[in-house]
């Protein structure tokens, strides 16, 4: 992402285009609710229906040749990065054409090419090969950032700490991305952290950068996450963004949410982003029928090709072990 | 040929592995201005400069997994855990992660990287600084795991699993530091998955592996007093192995012993006892015999953590026993 692109006002165009990328995620994983409903995805999945402006701000700012590491909750960014959708559902269908071939699924997308290096289903476990990524890009003085997604249970873990006080004291080229929806599976955030409510305290501990962002604003979060790539970038040092979204959802696809109330669900659905963003756009609804037109199509499209996919051989279970 | 201590001959082919590719890079708690808890690592510092020869904070999970960061993205990281007990923190990053991206990634990506370590008993360190954790790595499919014993076995093999594409966990042993033996003018690169014999022998081999080999050494030169003689093969690399080149052996004495200084139940040995039983079983002309740490915690006291590790005594019990059921 270039300085001039950066400063620039977000142009309705773009907003636009970031509307049909949040829209065609949520249509996407509520295709994979529904096929996972019917039987006929294997497997443990996680959607992420709520905290589509994350992914899409965050996938958007970063630039060609930045890397990053995802969590089980990993749809979203692997398609905002550009995946095509038909290789994440081939993928979710256990297919040679997804894009695992097979061999990761729903928590291990991968796309390297697009710098996706892996979702990481051990919570905070993906966090520390961020900090070598972008301590590679240190040590070989490239403008490139290693950018890691985790939520906000994985700031208990002891990676997290190990990485951000690593990342800080050797200054890798680093952004830390919080994704803080309040619950780490079934345990809210007051019970799991006494700083839930405000996560930039974390980054404090290590003398790190944070910034605050509203992460159901597209905007904000594109703007937010291109200040902290450019910092990193730059050789600043490492970013924690303290990104508050919210899980519409549960933590798994069939969770009955016994331990969530009403009044939290209906407020996760009060701050839809993508019903925020139309709003702003003032999107009519000939404009919105077309949009949903079209990105039906395309995850319709999507199934059908992951359904048509090739088969792995039980055999090449026993490939990709060694390079 | 010129003469290096097992020490000297692991800081070589760090050296020269890092003078050979600005890609391979060290880094670990202690090991610049300190040389490492070993002194391994001694003069690293002031050829390589602090970029490449970097200290750690006590980290574990982030050392192992910046590692493989690093690996991930074209460089060639040596990452030192201090000691083998120690690797149990970073077992997550080495097990979950480094191990699996290649394969859950379905060949996208490759992991390069080397994880030194070291351990062993025989100076009262307790329980915490001394175990033989090697069996716990040969478990996980994805990662390679060597134990050499030998200057030039382990300046040869660290070359190679530095350049190797995998993940390799490295072990080393503390009081192998000091032993000093041949070593090639040049390094000279050591595939890995090849066994070596130590010792020719004619009527029981010796598997051992780590100080075993060299415990096993002595016990052979007591029992060719004996009249009994015996090949030492060490198999180096634990993963992947030499099947065939213990099988060679086994089937030329047709009988077999198997050392190591990690706890016998569950230790390596026994999944050579296996694979030989499967794959050697009509060349047995007896059980084959079993020689490793007593089941318990290594104890301080010298007198009861030299009770629990195995030495040439026992070492020349097992192959006494292996002969006199003939």
């Amino acid at each position: 992402m270039s300085k001039t692109e950066k400063k620039r006002a977000l142009t309705e165009d773009r907003l636009r285009e970031f509307l049909r990328e949040m829209l065609l995620i949520r249509r996407f994983e509520e295709k994979v609710e529904e096929r996972f409903r019917a039987g006929e995805l294997p497997g443990f999945l996680h959607v992420a229906i709520g905290q589509e402006a994350v992914a899409v701000g965050a996938c958007a700012a970063m630039a060609d040749g930045d890397v990053f590491g995802s969590t089980h909750r990993a749809h979203g960014h692997t398609l905002a990065r550009g995946t095509h959708p038909n290789a994440v559902m081939a993928e979710l269908y256990g297919k040679m054409e997804g894009c695992s071939h097979g061999y990761g699924g729903s928590m291990h997308l991968y796309d390297v090419e697009r710098g996706n290096l892996g979702a990481n289903a051990v919570v905070g476990g993906g966090i520390p090969a961020m900090v070598g990524a972008g301590l590679a890009f240190s040590m070989r003085d490239e403008p490139r950032v290693a950018i890691a997604f985790f939520g906000d249970g994985a700031t208990n873990t002891g990676t997290f700490h190990e990485s951000l006080n690593l990342a800080q004291l050797w200054k890798t080229r680093t952004v830390f991305i919080c994704e803080n929806n309040t619950w780490a599976e079934s345990t809210p955030g007051w019970q799991h952290s006494p700083v839930w409510d405000d996560m930039s305290k974390r980054a404090v501990a290590f003398d790190m950068h944070s910034i605050k962002v509203n992460g159901q604003d597209v905007e904000e979060v594109f703007e937010k996450t291109s200040e902290a790539l450019e910092y990193a970038r730059s050789g600043a040092g490492p970013v924690f963004l303290d990104v508050e979204t919210f899980r519409m959802h549960g933590h798994y696809i069939g969770d009955p949410q016994v331990y969530r109330g009403k009044e939290d669900r209906d407020e996760a659905a009060e701050r839809d982003p993508i019903v925020r963003l139309r709003e702003i756009l003032q999107v009519t609804s000939e404009e919105w029928a077309a949009l949903e037109a079209e990105v039906k199509e395309i995850v319709d499209v999507s199934v059908e090709f992951a359904k048509n996919g090739t088969d792995p051989q039980p055999e090449d279970a026993l490939k990709n072990i060694y390079a | 040929m010129k003469t290096m201590s097992y020490r000297e001959a692991v800081r070589d082919a760090i050296a020269e592995s890092m003078r050979a590719s600005d890609e391979v890079f060290i880094m670990g708690e202690d090991i610049a201005e300190m040389g490492g808890s070993m002194g391994v690592t001694q003069g690293l510092l002031d050829e390589f400069g602090a970029s490449r020869v970097r200290n750690t904070p006590i980290s574990e999970m982030a050392i192992v997994g910046a590692g493989i960061g690093a690996a991930m993205q074209g460089m060639r990281p040596i990452v030192e855990i201090m000691y083998e007990d120690f690797i149990t923190l970073s077992l997550e990053q080495i097990v979950n992660q480094a191990a699996k991206h290649r394969f859950m990634s379905g060949g996208q990506l490759k992991v390069p990287m080397v994880i030194r370590t070291q351990g062993g008993a025989g100076w009262s360190p307790g329980a915490q600084h001394a175990q033989q954790l090697e069996a716990w790595l040969v478990h996980v499919p994805g990662l390679k795991v060597v134990f050499p014993s030998t200057p030039a076995d382990v300046r040869g093999l660290l070359w190679s699993s530095i350049y190797d594409d995998n993940p390799v966990v490295f072990f080393e042993h503390r009081l192998l530091y000091p032993i000093k033996d041949e070593v090639p003018e040049t390094l000279e690169p050591i595939p890995l998955g090849k066994a070596r014999v130590i010792r020719e022998g004619k009527d029981v081999t010796v598997i051992a592996t780590g100080p075993l080999v060299h415990r096993a050494l002595k016990a052979a030169e007591e029992a060719e007093a004996d009249g009994i003689s015996v090949e030492v093969v060490d198999p180096r690399t634990l993963q992947p192995l030499d099947e065939d080149g213990l099988i060679e052996s086994v089937k030329k004495t047709n009988r077999c012993v198997v050392a190591h200084e990690a706890v016998t139940r569950m230790g390596f040995g026994a999944e050579v006892v296996a694979v030989l039983q499967e794959k050697a079983f009509d060349y047995l002309d007896a059980p084959i015999q079993r020689v490793g740490a007593k089941f318990a915690p290594l104890a301080f006291a010298p007198a009861m953590e030299q009770f629990v590790v195995p030495g040439p005594q026992d070492v020349l019990d097992a192959i006494r026993k292996t002969v006199a059921k003939a």
